[in-house]
């Protein structure tokens, strides 16, 4: 197992050096000008002085081992000196990835919207979970009943229907005509008491409930089919032959052999929580990491895009990688060596 | 002896709001929640130049004079605006002399003084900062302080209108103490002066989260001991236009929300919600139809849409008939109606404003003339053939018209296509994306400056409230081409000897009255000649809350312009 999981990490070297490589060019070849979406009263030339202060007179293959340098050796020194708090060379003149529009490092600006893109998009993510798990087994279990009717349709509409659409329904509904809920997320929001938990959780209740109830939709459909191929097994009908109780067929037999593939579509969704949820996120404000990235493709801010879209494709190489190491845990049947 | 009944009814308002201003007292109303859904990403305006970051950057830093929401200049720290008669500004107009007023401090508690002004010059003159103000800057010589509060400008050609530098919120005045070490090609890296600028405003950046959320607080340094009435301000950035409107109008969540370019009818609906009010403001921006008149043929090659003095003409848009018959045939009623509402109005001229440069010439165009417009056709010999698209010697009147991808522009696009049908002219419609149409970048033949169509729409306008360096722009030295890397400003090469007379006598001639003048038949000759199609006067649309009193709704500097007087109304 481990020398197994060490092999495929070696491997992702490779692999994560090409997506850099295509991430990077992709970007830039497309055509993308950060001075653009500046008022026309700014002339040509000040134009062009901006851009050649942003870097951007320098040929390719400069920019590209620049940027990768700093992001591959620069920002985990930077990461390291925060966390253990020492100092790694001269670390005032460290060149690290800036963003064009805020001339901050991009680092720094994903790290302060991590905090409300996991709070929302990860609650909603363990919404999904804890709702769709239930509903699949039982949906599964009563196949055809009114419940599995009921669920497919629900679930159907869930899958179906875009978040931009349920939000702006939601919003609608409970801010503009109830009153009940603020359509707007207060990310400088601090939850010190009872009263601030309270308003924590009904300005989440929106969003929450709109990501979580797409991301149910599909793992409910994923979990029914799983337990639905598993019911029909060999083993079933031989635990219940052996008299064993249906909560204990169901809960330890079937189950467990269902969540297999349910587990490795909980663990490939999970690096989408730390990517955010772009459309949730520009509708009620949360200003996480969706709302950066779609911010900075819109004023091309190329740094951004290219060092956010990197850190997704790691999160997904790692998570990929855990997702086939927790099959051998949970199929005893499955052995890497 | 008309105007004193007037001059009496101002005097005593103006008497009422000095006494109610005095009454509110600091700090005494509480949290400001605006909204901006284009939210600021930096908080140092000569790094971003973008209009959010100017306005959210206006809250702390000032700038020596500002223009009201009439255009007018008012002075912010210095005592009065210079002018020849008080001695402020040469004779010659080589210099402008700004005496600063003393009881100014930043909110650091360090005093403000010629050398931070003349900090500021030399931070934005620096070629390697790239400062987006840097125009603002071209024609400076020299900044010096004459003593701690006077400052002296000098410029290298005569300026007639010397108020260019320092003035507005584009170019405000920054501390030398905090940015000394930042100059040249070390600005970007000051991420934390650039966030958290210190400054002479009513308010100080206590957090600023970039493209989310800047948290203001009184600054108790402030000159004026009554304001702001305001404690703290929370300026939330992100969303979308529709729903920045609805938290204002509709759930009153929000005390102000801007530039909210949304469908007038969506608009008209939330307002009737009463819990606030949609208010515009019109300042240059005219949204026009640029006419190609050289020719933009893909066969050309190298020479496509380029100006050969003369030798290159546009097969049908050379002839001024076709000109002048595609504006009559528009009728710009219908194209404000669907697509501005409150922000727009129908215009005829590409220079609206300020009032006193506004020419009624070319009025004509307001009232959509099809019959006369096809009978100018037709005495031009343009003869609709079968398909009833007119044509003349082999050459069919079909338009290649382009604008950058927006709903309204698409929507003004169709309309047009329309009223051009009726006239026997044939129209394709293309948009472009905005980052890519208005992108300098000179590999792309999309650009506006390339301007490889027959016809394009967009909106300009110019900084300030003096239109000299916007009317140079249609200058023959001005026209874009390989040569000077597509970088001039006069995209529709328009040249003419009569116009180029007219813009160097506009950079000689001081006083209002006398530039109006000039700038007006300078803007008759453009839309006269077709060469610029005006269509809507577009203005700035916000909203507020109807318990936020104090706003001045402003198109010609920032609209937080006079924040310190905003105040919550009982």
């Amino acid at each position: 197992m481990l020398r197994y999981a060490a092999r495929r990490l070696l491997f992702s070297i490779p692999t994560l050096l090409v997506i850099s490589f295509i991430v990077f060019a992709l970007l830039d070849l497309a055509p993308n000008d950060p001075t653009a979406q500046l008022p026309l009263t700014i002339p040509p030339e000040t134009r062009q002085a901006i851009r050649e202060n942003l870097g951007l007179g320098q040929p390719f293959h400069v920019r590209y081992l620049r940027w990768l340098t700093q992001f591959m050796v620069h920002e985990p020194l930077n990461l390291a000196e925060r966390m253990w708090g020492v100092e790694i060379g001269n670390s005032e003149e460290r060149l690290r990835v800036r963003s064009w529009s805020t001339r901050a490092p991009v680092v720094d600006l994903i790290a302060t919207r991590l905090p409300q893109t996991l709070t929302v998009v990860g609650v909603s993510y363990l919404v999904a979970v804890l709702l769709a798990v239930p509903v699949g087994v039982f949906s599964a279990y009563r196949q055809y009943s009114i419940f599995d009717h009921v669920g497919t349709f629900v679930t159907t509409v869930g899958f179906s229907v875009p978040t931009f659409f349920t939000g702006t329904v939601l919003i609608v509904v409970f801010s503009a005509t109830l009153g009940w809920l603020p359509s707007i997320y207060d990310t400088t929001h601090q939850v010190t008491d009872f009263d601030s938990f309270v308003y924590q959780v009904r300005q989440m209740v929106m969003p929450v409930m709109v990501l979580g109830l797409y991301n149910a939709a599909q793992l409910s459909r994923f979990t029914r089919s799983a337990v639905l191929d598993n019911l029909n097994q060999e083993y079933v009908r031989t635990a219940r032959a052996k008299g064993l109780t249906e909560p204990v067929v169901i809960l330890v037999h079937v189950l467990r052999n269902s969540l297999i593939p349910v587990v490795t579509v909980i663990a490939l969704g999970l690096p989408s929580t730390f990517a955010g949820a772009i459309i949730t996120e520009q509708i009620f404000r949360i200003n996480g990491v969706g709302q950066l990235l779609i911010g900075a493709i819109e004023s091309a801010d190329i740094p951004t895009v290219q060092t956010v879209t990197f850190i997704f494709a790691v999160l997904i190489v790692v998570f990929n990688l855990l997702a086939d190491l927790l099959y051998g845990v949970l199929d005893p049947r499955i052995r890497y060596d | 002896m008309r105007l004193k009944p007037r001059l009496f009814i101002l005097t005593l308002a103006a008497i009422l709001s000095l006494v109610s201003a005095a009454a509110g007292e600091r700090g005494s109303d509480g949290q400001l929640k605006m909204l901006y859904w284009q939210a600021p990403s930096i908080l140092n305006p000569f790094l971003s130049g973008g209009t959010k970051d100017i306005h959210a950057a206006s809250l702390v830093l000032e700038p020596l004079a500002r223009y009201d929401e009439q255009g007018g200049m008012v002075p912010a720290l210095v005592v009065e605006i210079p002018t020849v008669e008080n001695g402020g500004v040469s004779t010659d107009f080589l210099s402008i002399t700004w005496r600063l007023r003393d009881d100014v401090v930043w909110s650091d508690g360090s005093p403000f003084t010629a050398a931070d002004v003349a900090f500021t010059a030399a931070y934005c003159m620096d070629p390697e900062g790239g400062c987006s103000a840097a125009s603002r800057f071209q024609d400076v010589k020299a900044v010096e302080a004459v003593d701690s509060h006077t400052v002296r400008i000098t410029f290298k050609v005569p300026m007639p209108f010397p108020y260019v530098p320092f003035v507005g919120s584009v170019s405000p005045v920054i501390q030398e103490k905090q940015f000394e070490a930042c100059t040249g090609a070390r600005a970007p890296a000051c991420a934390e002066q650039n966030f958290g600028p210190v400054g002479t405003g009513p308010f100080k950046v206590t957090e600023f989260r970039p493209n989310d959320i800047v948290l203001y607080e009184l600054n108790d340094r402030y000159r004026d001991p009554n304001q702001p009435a305001f404690s703290s301000v929370l300026l939330k950035g992100g969303g979308d236009a529709v729903s920045a409107a609805r938290a204002v109008l509709k759930t009153g969540e929000f005390d102000y929300a801007w530039n909210l370019q949304v469908e007038p009818e969506i608009l008209a609906a939330m307002a009737t919600a009463g819990r606030g009010e949609v208010v515009s403001a019109f300042g240059s921006m005219v949204e026009r139809l640029v006419v190609q008149l050289t020719n933009p043929d893909p066969a050309l090659d190298d020479k496509r849409s380029t100006y050969q003095d003369g030798a290159n003409p546009h097969p049908f848009l050379s002839d001024a008939a076709v000109r002048r018959a595609l504006s009559m045939a528009i009728d710009r009623e219908i194209l404000v109606a669907a697509g501005y509402g409150p922000a727009g109005r129908v215009t005829c001229s590409v220079l609206p404003a300020p009032a006193v440069y506004a020419s009624t010439v070319n009025d004509w165009c307001k009232i959509q003339d099809i019959a006369g417009a096809n009978k100018l056709l037709d005495d031009a010999g343009w003869v609709r053939g079968r398909d009833d698209i007119r044509a003349k010697d082999g050459v069919r009147l079909s338009i290649l018209y382009q604008t950058s991808t927006n709903s309204v522009r698409q929507g003004t696009q169709a309309l047009i296509k329309q009223m051009w049908r009726e006239i026997g002219v044939e129209t394709e419609l293309k948009n472009i994306n905005a980052s890519v149409f208005f992108g300098g970048d000179p590999s792309s033949p999309d650009t506006y400056q390339k301007f490889y169509a027959d016809i394009q729409m967009y909106t300009n306008s110019f900084d300030g409230t003096d239109p000299q360096n916007y009317m140079q722009g249609w200058i023959c030295d001005e026209i874009p081409g390989p040569e000077n890397q597509w970088l001039g400003q006069n995209i529709p090469r328009y040249c003419d000897a009569a116009y180029d007379e007219l813009a160097r006598s506009l950079s000689k001639t001081a006083g209002t009255e006398q530039r109006a003048v000039i700038a007006r038949e300078m803007n008759d000759r453009l839309v006269g000649h077709g060469a610029l199609i005006p269509l809507v006067h577009r203005g700035e649309v916000a909203a507020r809350a109807l318990s936020l009193g104090g706003v001045r709704h402003n198109a010609w500097d920032a609209t937080v312009w006079n924040i310190q007087e905003w105040h919550r109304l009982k």
